[in-house]
């Protein structure tokens, strides 16, 4: 395999070798949740931290439902009402952890960069969950996996991923990871949203929806979060949403073949209208899915290896 | 690593002799109970195969044949370099109260045997499961025997016994090697870790 | 004191002289200059062949801390790391606790430098009151206890009106204001650069606008009011040509830039290590040559390091949240000299030049010359001397540089001050 990292940090880090390692193992683990018994001894004695200083029921679940299907224990660290409120920095809190010898540490946080500056460190392995606007590769890996899965393959596919591209760490992870697949990505979003140089990222940018969708083998749609308003990006959540929300009828100008995905959670009626969310072209809840086999491939692949 | 070929053990004549006799073993002990192969990633499953092809031809019914991947099961894990690689396991159906047989290409320390049997028992509960291998070439680390076994074959640690089928390398051949002269046992062993990848493998890496 | 300073290169700018001499110094001031020079009785002689010997170089922006943020630095530990870099003397902000807004401060400041510094030390006063952009600071006063110039800096004056009645009071005092020219809500709180970098790192990014727009409202108000306003650190391309076009319709416009200004950009910022923040931001190439090119032309009149010392722990951990800032009294003649002038880019006259006839007479301070009768405060630099950047081994009490590791070659190795030898 090509995998012989300590850690997880980026999509921008990865070769496509590497990545093709995570999704295959990935593959391959998806069988383990058909089972009755949900549970394989790999990473039996493996202690795995979530440190998570950001809510998220749905990261950190995936991530416990993972180790746990791999026989790891797995800690659920949430740093609200912990030390970091009583003034412990991150660092600080970090090492304390470590000296509790685990094995991997997964780690969101609100501020760009948290993850690499544990990587560099920490001795255990650190996955980053999420770091402020930052990347959220395993987000970007299950992606990857899901349209593999459904299209056969991802070399040439067109992606059109559509919000708040500005803010989110989504959209930047899959930008990486889908131009070292081969594929075309275009962004589209009101130009308050889409970040500065970002066609310099090697991607196209269009502020028309429709334009941007229309040859898309697979639609992204990203979250709009409330606090984009108040920030003065746009007006109004009803403007947002009849500009730039997917709804059934500017779905019909799609390919038939599209795929329509979401990071989640779904803002129903603003970036994605139900009857899109609940179509047959969507592929949610596959995301979700695949979001346990990716975490248990990228578990296998860290907790295993001594080689650091 | 380099290894020369010491001496030709199964051409491809004695090959298919010998899963011929092993399927009609098999039949004969299950006494027309509900059967099923299952063959142990990569070339147990190509065996299991042909197996259960011998068997429609004795019984007119193939029995189910699925296939296993024991890396989840390794008990080397984490004492590696690199993770190996993990494949998936297809066993579309149910294993509870059937005669389930193991197939594996070389039977050498145990310990595959001993993962299959832990992901097996994992995946449901067989009535009986017995194992069947086309080479058992001694060397044992844990207390497993074969039911079934196409050839026994005495070897010393650091000669290597590779198992050529047509679906993989191309023709149908098992052979012993050993390393070149100047090879330490330690240098061989080394290269066969080294060696545990799928298909042109040309011999069995999965032990320990 | 008396010291004969013998064999040199002497480099003396404002007198035009870069040949090599021996340099006398009695009582504290320069006596002669001249080759041959004969030691009087009593007098220590210091070789300084293949070496340079120049007019004490002055950093006329420093944050040292005292009063109220001892932790970080103090005047005692801050005119060390002066002296260790070269530095004879320094011009320090108002942004300490309290703030120096009023001259009992002032007076603290002067003691405290007079007794425990080791290098001259001039405050420069607030421009309002707590730095809080609304009322007018005592400026009169000010000026009378000592300061030789006013600036908010760490905030920027965000209210014009309130600018331009600081600049007309401040006239008849003589001394300029320091602009940090940032506007705060264009710049958002970004930490870093915005641009490609920002975009990739996911880091929230201040534009280069923010810095223009308020450079260019400096301008128009010192040309409205005819005073002179000074752009501290200043990184953009636009605000260079801003000044530029300035200075050439007559506007007492002058400007500082950093050393890291001159040769970091924002790819340094990649790693996320919290010591390559600092405002304003690291900037692109294309900013960094165009700050180097104003700094040859004159556009930019001196070099002044904006050392800004941080705790270990202001500047470790999330980078969006430490502090802004960085150390440099203690490497930037080092990384100029290897950077700039061993590189070719920029001669060694103008740099000395810039590092203290600029600054003496942009504050009219007495220093950066070696004239006859003038206060012998001299540096001598080993143009040939390496060095590896340790900061454990800094005399600041803070570490906190971007250029930890990195070596180079070319350093001060002797500071004097009054005729005093203040290196150890």
């Amino acid at each position: 395999m090509a995998w012989t990292r300590k850690d997880l940090v980026s999509m921008q880090d990865l070769e496509p070798a590497e990545i093709g390692d995570v999704l295959d193992t990935a593959e391959s683990m998806k069988e383990i949740a058909t089972r009755e018994i949900k549970k394989v001894p790999t990473l039996r004695g493996k202690t795995v931290v979530n440190l998570f200083y950001e809510a998220s029921t749905r990261t950190r679940t995936s991530f416990e439902i993972a180790g746990k299907w791999l026989s790891a224990d797995v800690i659920n660290f949430s740093a609200s009402g912990s030390s970091a409120d009583k003034g412990e920095s991150f660092l600080d809190t970090a090492k304390n952890i470590e000296a509790m010898s685990p094995d991997v540490v997964v780690v969101r946080h609100k501020a760009a960069g948290g993850p690499a500056l544990l990587a560099r460190h920490l001795r255990c392995a650190v996955v980053n969950a999420g770091d402020g606007a930052h990347e959220h590769p395993t987000q970007a890996l299950l992606d990857l996996l899901t349209i593999r899965e459904k299209k056969g393959h991802l070399e040439g596919l067109n992606v059109t991923i559509v919000g708040d591209i500005t803010h989110s760490r989504v959209a930047r992870s899959n930008i990486h990871g889908m131009r070292k697949m081969g594929m075309t990505v275009t962004v589209a979003g009101p130009p308050t949203l889409i970040p500065p140089a970002c066609q310099e990222m090697g991607v196209k940018v269009s502020h028309r929806l429709e334009e941007a969708i229309a040859h898309a083998d697979v639609i992204m749609m990203l979250r709009l979060q409330h606090e984009r308003m108040t920030g003065g990006f746009i007006p109004s959540l009803r403007e947002y949403s009849r500009v730039w929300g997917l709804s059934l009828d500017r779905l019909q100008h799609c390919r038939p073949d599209v795929l329509i995905m979401h990071p989640g959670p779904v803002n129903r009626g603003v970036e994605i209208s139900p009857e899109v969310a609940d179509s047959p072209y969507s592929v949610i809840l596959d995301q979700v899915t695949n979001g346990v086999a990716v975490r248990m491939a990228v578990l296998y692949l860290l907790a295993g290896g001594k080689a650091a | 690593m380099t290894v020369r070929e010491k001496a030709e053990v199964l051409d491809a004549a004695g090959l298919d002799r010998a899963l011929t006799r092993i399927g009609h073993e098999i039949v004969e002990q299950a006494g027309g109970a509900d059967l099923a192969l299952v063959g142990i990633k990569t070339r147990g499953e190509t065996l299991a195969d042909r197996i259960a092809g011998k068997i429609a031809g004795i019984e007119g019914k193939r029995p189910a044949v699925g296939a296993l991947d024991i890396t989840l099961y390794r008990d080397d894990l984490g004492s590696r370099a690199e993770q190996p690689q993990v494949r998936s396991t297809e066993i579309p159906f149910p294993l509870k109260g059937i005669t389930v047989v193991l197939v594996d290409d070389v039977l050498f320390t145990g310990r595959t045997i001993r993962a299959a049997m832990d992901a097996l028992m994992d995946l449901g509960r067989p009535r009986v499961i017995r194992l069947a291998v086309l080479i058992d070439r001694g060397h044992r680390e844990l207390p497993i025997r074969p039911d079934y076994v196409g050839k026994n074959l005495p070897t010393s640690r650091k000669e290597t016994v590779a198992v050529m089928l047509t679906e993989h390398d191309g023709q149908d051949r098992v052979v012993i090697q050993e390393p070149e002269e100047n090879e330490s046992p330690a240098g061989a062993q080394a290269g066969r870790e080294a060696a545990a990848k799928p298909r042109r493998t040309l011999r069995k890496g999965r032990e320990g | 004191m008396s010291l004969l300073i013998k064999g040199g290169r002497v480099v003396d700018p404002a007198n035009e002289h870069d040949a090599v001499a021996d340099v006398l110094v009695v009582d504290g001031r320069i006596a002669k200059i001249g080759r041959g020079l004969k030691a009087p009785e009593g007098t220590e002689v210091v070789a300084a062949a293949d070496k340079v010997v120049c007019p004490g170089l002055i950093d006329i922006h420093v944050h040292f801390r005292e009063p109220g943020y001892e932790y970080k630095e103090t005047i005692a530990t801050g005119t060390r790391a002066a002296a260790a870099g070269g530095f004879t003397a320094v011009a320090c902000m108002a942004n300490t606790l309290p703030v120096n807004d009023n001259r009992s401060v002032t007076d603290f400041i002067m003691a405290k430098a007079r007794v425990e510094g080791v290098v001259r030390v001039y405050p420069i006063g607030a421009v309002t009151r707590g730095l809080k952009g609304k009322e007018l600071a005592e400026m009169a006063e000010l000026a009378e206890a000592g300061c030789v110039a006013f600036s908010d800096d760490g905030q920027c004056v965000m209210n014009a009106e309130v600018y331009r009645r600081a600049m007309e009071y401040a006239l008849p005092f003589g001394a300029p204001l320091i602009s940090h020219a940032e506007d705060e809500n264009l710049a958002h709180r970004g930490a870093m650069h915005e641009g490609l970098v920002s975009t990739e790192l996911g880091l929230l990014g201040q534009p280069w606008v923010a810095e223009d727009v308020m450079v260019a409202r400096d301008i128009l108000l010192a040309e409205l009011t005819g005073a002179h306003v000074h752009i501290a650190h200043i990184s953009t391309a636009g605000a260079v040509r801003l000044v530029r076009e300035g200075k050439a319709r007559g506007v007492r416009v002058t400007a500082e830039v950093t050393p890291h200004h001159l040769v970091l950009t924002d790819d340094a910022v990649r790693e996320y290590d919290p010591n390559t923040k600092m405002a304003p931001p690291l900037r692109t190439k294309r900013d960094v040559e165009a700050v180097l090119e104003g700094l040859l032309d004159g556009t930019i009149d001196c070099i002044a390091t904006d050392h800004a010392p941080h705790a270990l722990s202001e500047k470790e951990g999330e980078f969006g949240e430490c502090a802004n800032g960085v150390v440099g009294l203690e490497t930037a003649v080092s990384v100029l000299l290897d950077r700039l002038v061993r590189t070719g880019r920029m001669d060694l006259p103008t740099l000395v030049a810039r590092l203290s006839s600029g600054p003496a007479r942009l504050l009219n301070l007495p220093g950066g010359s070696l004239a006859q009768g003038a206060p012998a405060d001299i540096t001598v630099l080993d143009l040939e001397r390496e060095w590896t950047v340790e900061p454990s081994r800094f005399r600041s009490r803070s570490r906190n540089t971007p250029f930890a590791g990195q070596t180079g070659k070319g350093a001060p190795v002797l500071t004097i001050v009054g005729g005093t030898v203040v290196t150890a």
